[in-house]
């Protein structure tokens, strides 16, 4: 039952974060939150590693390497995204073109 | 067992989680956050293996380093286009860990190596729980790979559809529905069903991903790397019930609602219901082979080249480009900032418009044009800048259909009522495309033969590559 109730908040608070993310961001938002799904690594880890052998931690070893794919891959990628939205910031093409070229081409 | 400290630990990597996303709210901080989130799995990580009573943790650390190597190896590989494939992949990853993890706690229970609690039964609560996670999971992973196949090209973008795929589809859900029954009821009363039952709801739930997403058009894409994207943290949080486990609760939750947001956002822009959606069919087949690249009778197609596009542009006060799913494959990013570079150090205002279903996964366009170094606030999504383009001298087509049809605006076609970006209300169109084929839904595009439409034909990429130079060429 607490699981439950943890549960709905958690969608509830979801809903309320996420809703405001702007669409610029939506590519990245998807594979971030992926990578938030790769939790389940946790739960991975629990099942392999207290498991004294046999199917049991065979299934959980793959399932910890396959979640911890997700995991390390989809923060990298989505670092990757956002570094090229933050560097951005700088008003359009003002390091690459000097000014003087700027007003040769008037 | 799980001690206070690791409780703590938990909440601490849900809490960054939350904070992390919240800073997905703006680009300024949206890269902090996820670091932030990173770090918050880095706890959750790190407290599971040095607080459980891990009894192989060196096997673990393997684990983590061989899946960590793939992954950031996969991540660093990735070019910008590909990155609705990737993302598709990452997601079948994440169902399938899930799913797994589940499985592997039926293992224990089965007797297979009862170290943590010897004889012990699977409450039928936690059974039914292991019944969503692996449902759910494995839809997600077989899925997520047919959704890769198609975004990748390796398997056909059309919607593939067969006589009584609909009765087979119900027919799969049926079968995986009474196998979690059947494991359900067992885990009480019958324990040597309990294997053989989820081993076929496994193989159910795997064969219904595939036919859930194969009668998908490419169009569609959109909504279902969205909605995976919402099942894979659905898995993740019913796993979380499994194993009771806050942290899986929690995080699979949030991630669940980014999909479901998502998702609902796409289908908005669609004008068409997520069922609608799902049930599929929907274009593709008759938009690719009727592809009806001839002008009709008595309609005229107005043509133009890259020299003049130059001129025309270059004399414009304010030029709105509006890229496609054609510019990602052309990989014309590039170039078509060079165009809006040039035309800007001439006085010309450059904005671009954002459909929100244009390419193939939410905010696609604006990844392809963060990598090519347009500014974000250049970019402008439908509803800022719908009421622009009547003061506009030039739109700027690259590689979009569909998402600029006026036909969404009348009654009885396939997109009715889907929102557009108005071009056509600007003074002149140009629209560089390969054909007058139709786009993914097959409906045939007025735009292309209006009198204020002037049509460039050919490969994006060689397109907005004349115009640069032309431009240039203009300038010296």
């Amino acid at each position: 039952m607490q699981n439950f109730i943890v549960f709905v908040l958690s969608a509830f608070l979801g809903n309320e974060i996420l809703s405001k993310v702007p669409q610029t961001l939506h590519t990245p938002l998807m594979s971030g939150a992926n990578a938030i799904s790769g939790i389940t690594v946790v739960g991975a880890l629990v099942a392999a590693g207290m498991s004294g052998g046999g199917w049991s931690s065979w299934l959980g070893f793959f399932a910890l390497v396959v979640a911890t794919i997700n995991v390390v891959g989809g923060f990298l990628v989505t670092d990757r995204m956002l570094q090229m939205f933050a560097k951005k910031q700088r008003p359009s093409g003002g390091e690459a073109e000097p000014q003087g070229v700027k007003a040769g081409a008037k | 067992m799980q001690t206070p400290v690791i409780q703590l630990a938990y909440l601490a990597s849900a809490a960054l989680f939350i904070v992390g996303l919240r800073r997905m709210q703006s680009p300024a901080t949206a890269r902090r956050g996820n670091q932030l989130a990173a770090g918050g799995m880095l706890v959750a990580v790190l407290a599971t293996l040095f607080l459980y009573d891990i009894l192989s943790p060196w096997m673990m650390i393997l684990g983590l380093l061989i899946g960590g190597g793939i992954g950031a190896v996969l991540a660093r590989q990735v070019e910008m286009t590909a990155m609705p494939e990737l993302v598709a992949v990452f997601n079948g990853f994440g169902g399938l860990a899930s799913a797994l993890v589940a499985l592997a706690e039926v293992a224990q229970y089965a007797g297979d190596s009862a170290i943590l609690a010897p004889g012990a039964e699977l409450a039928a609560g936690t059974a039914f729980t292991v019944v969503l996670s692996v449902l759910i999971g494995m839809v997600t992973c077989s899925g997520s790979f047919v959704a890769y196949g198609k975004l990748s090209g390796r398997l056909s973008g059309n919607p593939v559809a067969f006589v009584g795929m609909r009765t087979a589809t119900l027919g799969v859900l049926g079968g995986a529905v009474f196998f979690g029954g059947v494991f359900v009821a067992s885990a009480a009363a019958a324990a040597w069903l309990t294997i053989p039952s989820v081993v076929l709801l496994s193989l159910g739930a795997l064969a219904l991903g595939i036919l859930l997403v194969v009668p998908i058009g490419g169009a569609d894409m959109p909504v279902v790397v969205a909605l995976l994207n919402s099942y894979s943290g659905l898995a993740a949080a019913a796993t979380g019930f499994v194993l009771g486990n806050i942290a899986l609760i929690v995080s699979g939750t949030l991630v669940g609602a980014a999909g479901f947001i998502l998702t609902v956002i796409m289908c908005e822009a669609m004008n068409r219901s997520l069922v609608n959606v799902l049930t599929g069919g929907f274009g593709g087949e008759e938009g690719a082979a009727g592809a009806a690249a001839e002008a009709p009778e008595g309609r005229t197609v107005g043509e133009t080249s890259p020299d003049d596009t130059a001129i025309l542009t270059s004399y414009a006060d304010q030029v709105i480009i509006v890229p496609g799913y054609g510019l990602a494959v052309a990989q014309a990013q590039h170039p078509l900032r060079e165009i809006a570079e040039l035309l800007e150090e001439r006085g010309v205002t450059v904005k671009y418009a954002i459909h929100p279903v244009a390419g193939r996964m939410p905010g696609h366009m604006n990844v392809l044009l963060a990598e090519a170094n347009v500014p974000y606030d250049s970019l402008f999504e439908m509803e800022e800048i719908n009421g622009e383009f009547a003061q506009t001298d030039v739109a700027l087509v690259v590689g979009a259909n569909d998402v600029v049809n006026p036909a969404a605006r009348e009654p009885g076609n396939d997109i009715s009522g889907m929102p557009i970006l108005n071009v056509d209300e600007a003074q002149t169109v140009v629209m560089m495309k390969r054909s007058l084929s139709p786009g993914y839904s097959g409906v045939d595009n007025a735009l292309f033969y209006a009198d204020n439409t002037k049509m460039l034909f050919g490969d994006a990429k060689e397109s907005t590559d004349a115009i640069a130079s032309e431009l240039k060429a203009l300038g010296a």
